[in-house]
């Protein structure tokens, strides 16, 4: 279970990355933000957001429409 | 006081990056913005220089149009098929508002930020912005009608940063 969990369904590049730097900042090393969005474009973008920022994506999977990831904070 | 001299990007040990903002049309507003927020959010100091007609993208009171003049690649999603418009009929009286209208509502209906937001992002994100000064005296703009915390600067004040950005966009 993610300590946090960020609804992004519905918003388009880059609201979703925007959001979830919002909360990362907010959490504590070693904490788990999970993010449920609808853009497809959110696939590549976490995954090249979490590579340059050094936060693990723990999780990425599709189900259905939904696209979920889940990060752990370490930067 | 060491961070004020440097200017534009490059204050800390982050990577940076900078933008100049030419154009203020709601449609040429995004790339900017959406560049300096996402960087900003991944960790990189991002100065934006705003010079000529970008830099109305710093006035509090933002009213953004989009033209279809000279823009034959604006084409809307409309009855199922992508439309474009004749110069002709993009002169016509009225037709820049109902294109600017039909983008803002389809703005809003894909989820996508106003840019607005994306500024009030970018601010929030300590995203550092340049009111070019000499545009500021050519188009007669006052800095109490700007929104706060930017800075003025000249050619020489975005060169000492952009020398050092790892990123230098031209937008």
């Amino acid at each position: 279970m993610a300590d946090q969990t960020l609804d992004a369904k519905g918003l388009n590049c880059p609201l979703p990355i925007l959001r979830a730097k919002k909360a990362l900042k907010d959490m504590a090393t070693g904490q788990t933000l999970e993010i449920i969005a609808t853009d497809p474009g959110s696939i590549p973008d976490f995954e090249a957001f979490c590579r340059t920022t050094g936060n693990q994506m723990l999780e990425s999977k599709q189900d259905g429409n939904l696209y979920k990831f889940l990060i752990k904070r370490t930067a | 006081m060491a961070n004020e001299s440097q200017g534009v990007a490059g204050s800390s040990n982050a990577r940076s990056m900078s933008i100049i903002v030419t154009k203020g049309s709601l449609d040429w507003a995004y790339p900017p913005f959406i560049l300096a927020t996402t960087a900003a959010a991944m960790g990189v100091d991002v100065t934006m220089f705003f010079t000529f007609y970008g830099l109305p993208l710093l006035l509090k009171k933002l009213d953004l149009q989009v033209t279809p003049l000279g823009n034959p690649a604006m084409k809307m999603p409309m009855m199922g098929m992508h439309m474009g418009m004749p110069n002709i009929v993009g002169m016509i009286p009225g037709v820049d508002a109902a294109a600017s209208r039909m983008m803002k509502n389809l703005i809003k209906k894909k989820g996508v930020a106003s840019i607005e937001d994306l500024r009030e992002a970018a601010v929030e994100s300590d995203v550092k912005m340049i009111a070019c000064q000499m545009t500021m005296d050519l188009f007669e703009y006052d800095l109490k009608d700007m929104i706060g915390g930017i800075q003025l600067g000249g050619a020489a004040t975005y060169m000492e940063g952009a020398l050092k950005a790892d990123i230098n966009l031209y937008i």
